[in-house]
């Protein structure tokens, strides 16, 4: 007999017995699709996370006014004053700093044309830019002169920037802050949310000292609301964190003892905290894709054991009327392989479709990679072609006699 | 026509020498008994003979059919078939003679269920090596001479005992073995079935030269045989070379 036909009979035998067929590939099937979609979406929550890391910054410190409370951060209160832009420029003289970035913040109402849009307005320094990881979609930022002669100059978010000129090339042109003309000298490109969900692209950024001067006003001159710090390795974070602190309590004049009047945060640390929570929940995903695996290996497994043991009779009545060993493995072997091979790649199709679903209906960022298709395409198959072949070959060893009277 | 064929007889079918057959059965207690199921056979058979085993229920019959169409093998002592020495073959040349050189029909019919009468046919020209197409028209050709072209495309459970039991003697004839091996073949058809079925092999034996031994406990069965051999307790009781038409 030749691979051909023997090729043709496996197939025959899989159409004869459609429903013995259909149960083998639905283990095939949710094994991998389930495999597929768990992985997947795993792999893209650690995508999103490590993507939104590492366009936060690297080794940054968050600085703000006020003392350690207990609920973690009290940022932006308002209430509390103690950080002054001459703070943030003496941090920066620090030998562990590469740079900071004093911030003040305000609501305010932008115009152009007739298109008016209401935003968060960031008074900060050029460094702010370099600290943050920000890159250019157009044009620059504003420059150290800029800040020096407080000029009028306005760099905006992408979604600002969208909303108030659409289409148009925003660079050159003249907006209005709160009735101040302002010309814009660059957008930002497109970060999407921060790790705390808040939308990081609706924003209008001057120079700290026009904010400070002209839009948001200060009782308290020389006051930020926080300040954006980073140390110049990672291995001296902590290092950094130390002299910080140390020099903003000398500058503040507080005495041994009692209370600073600021509180340093690690970012890295929360960002640490934030990758750790996605590995832990792709680690769970990939449990739960291993046990969906499990199951739908054990389903192969069942049902090609009972469907070859069922089939013995079939192998006596085939070997008496003239097959050899090898033939009756052939195609026991090649039923194994087409029934792995398309309910792997119907389990395929499902899982990607059933990612794409989870990615349009939950938002969310799903990663697919070859590696996760082929764990789960061979193990599933590992499976199916082996409890499709060992109880063939078992059979297939028997004296005819033994498989023919076998009920 | 029948005399020719007697007179050629120095060509022998089937040889087999002090042949024994055992089972080791698990007992209740554990150990292994052995069970002696045929004693001692010799017998030989010549081409174009047509031979009746008979015997009570248990007497050794399909053990020694499935020896002689090389579905098992003997325990002890030698078969020759066709002159070949049957324990010194593979497992691949057993297959290869199983193929070619006999036909075996069951009592049961052994169909391949959810199969058609003509791929259930072309089964055996399938391991012959013959591609499909080929192998169909060869099926077809003898569902013909069987009767049976109307039901070519009838699966077994389509089909009467009888006209299974046809399809499964086609099946048996389709790579022109010279030797059928029948155990009990009516074992499950009505009188009149079994009454054509065996004029079919009657015509099989005396138009083609086919060698054909059966198994029957019916004595107008083994009527039709030109030879009864007898069996009891696992032994030869008679054996009866001569006979031209049986009347025992
Ligand atoms: N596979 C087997 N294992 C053990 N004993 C068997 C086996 N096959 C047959 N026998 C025994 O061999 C004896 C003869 O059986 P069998 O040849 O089928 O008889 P018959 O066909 O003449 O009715 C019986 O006693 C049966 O129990
Ligand atoms: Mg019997």
């Amino acid at each position: 007999m030749n691979l051909t036909t023997i090729l043709s009979e496996a197939f025959r035998a899989l159409r004869q017995n459609r429903l013995r067929t259909g149960l083998t590939m639905l283990g095939m099937i949710i094994g991998v699709a389930a495999v597929v979609l768990m992985l997947s979406i795993g792999q893209g929550a650690r995508t999103k996370i490590n993507e939104t890391i590492a366009a936060m910054g690297s080794n940054l410190f968050l600085v703000v006014p006020g003392a350690t409370s207990s609920g973690g951060f009290s940022f932006g209160s308002g209430s509390v004053r103690t950080l002054t832009i001459n703070d943030a420029y003496a941090i920066a003289d620090l030998t562990s700093i590469a740079a900071t970035s004093p911030v003040t913040t305000g609501t305010v109402q932008l115009n152009y044309a007739s298109k008016n849009w209401s935003t968060i307005i960031t008074g900060t320094t050029p460094d702010y830019f370099v600290v943050g990881n920000w890159k250019m979609e157009s044009g620059t930022t504003f420059t150290e002169s800029d800040l020096r002669s407080a000029a009028r100059v306005a760099v905006l978010g992408s979604v600002t920037a969208k909303n108030l000129f659409g289409e148009e090339d925003p660079i050159g042109k003249t907006i209005r802050i709160t009735n101040r003309p302002f010309q814009v000298v660059g957008v930002l490109m497109a970060k999407g949310q921060s790790l705390t969900g808040r939308d990081q692209d609706d924003n209008v950024y001057i120079p700290i000292t026009t904010s400070e001067r002209q839009i948001t006003g200060n009782q308290f001159p020389g006051s930020i609301r926080y300040m954006l710090v980073q140390g110049k390795s990672a291995d001296d974070m902590d290092i950094a964190e130390i002299e910080i602190t140390q020099l903003l309590r000398q500058r503040h004049r507080i005495q041994q003892g009692k209370d600073n009047d600021f509180t340093v945060r690690n970012l890295t640390a929360i960002a640490d905290v934030a990758t750790d929570a996605a590995k832990i929940m792709s680690i769970v995903l990939g449990a739960i894709a291993s046990v969906s695996l499990m199951v739908g290996g054990i389903g192969i497994m069942n049902i090609m054991l009972v469907s070859v043991t069922e089939r013995t009779r079939e192998i006596g009545i085939r070997m008496a009327l003239g097959a050899n060993q090898r033939a009756i493995l052939t195609q026991f072997l090649l039923e194994a392989i087409m029934i792995c091979v398309l309910g792997g790649s119907i389990g395929l199709l499902l899982g990607i479709t059933g990612a794409w679903i989870v990615s349009q209906v939950a938002d969310m960022l799903i990663v697919i990679t070859f590696g996760m298709i082929g764990l789960a395409f061979l193990f599933s198959s590992a499976v199916g072609v082996f409890f499709g072949f060992y109880p063939a070959r078992k059979a297939s060893s028997l004296k005819p006699v033994d498989a023919l009277r076998y009920e | 026509m029948v005399l020719t064929q007697n007179n050629n007889a120095d060509t022998t079918v089937i040889r087999i020498e002090n042949l024994c057959k055992s089972y080791s059965l698990q007992g209740t207690d554990g150990k292994s008994i052995v069970n002696q199921v045929l004693f001692d056979i010799n017998m030989t058979v010549y081409q174009g003979e047509f031979v009746a085993i008979m015997g009570h229920s248990g007497s050794g019959k399909s053990t020694l059919m499935n020896i002689l169409g090389c579905l098992d093998i003997p325990t002890s002592g030698s078969y020759w078939l066709s002159g070949k020495n049957i324990s010194t073959l593979t497992e691949n040349e057993l297959a290869r003679i199983r193929n070619q050189s006999i036909g075996f029909v069951f009592q049961g019919f052994n169909l391949l269920k959810r199969m058609t009468a003509l791929d259930n046919v072309a089964v055996p020209l399938l391991y012959a090596g013959i591609n499909r197409s080929q192998s169909r028209k060869q099926a077809l050709a003898l569902l013909c001479r069987t009767g049976l072209e109307k039901f070519a495309m009838h699966q077994p459970n389509q089909l009467s005992g009888g006209q299974q039991q046809r399809v499964a003697i086609s099946r048996a004839l389709v790579n022109h073995p010279p030797l059928i091996l029948a155990d009990e073949p009516t074992g499950n058809l009505d009188t009149q079935t079994s009454k054509e079925i065996m004029l079919l092999f009657e015509q099989l034996n005396r138009e083609q030269g086919i060698t054909i031994v059966l198994v029957t406990h019916e004595d107008d069965i083994a009527s039709y045989a030109r030879r009864l051999i007898r069996l009891k307790d696992g032994c030869v009781i008679y054996d009866d070379k001569n006979t031209i038409t049986g009347d025992h």
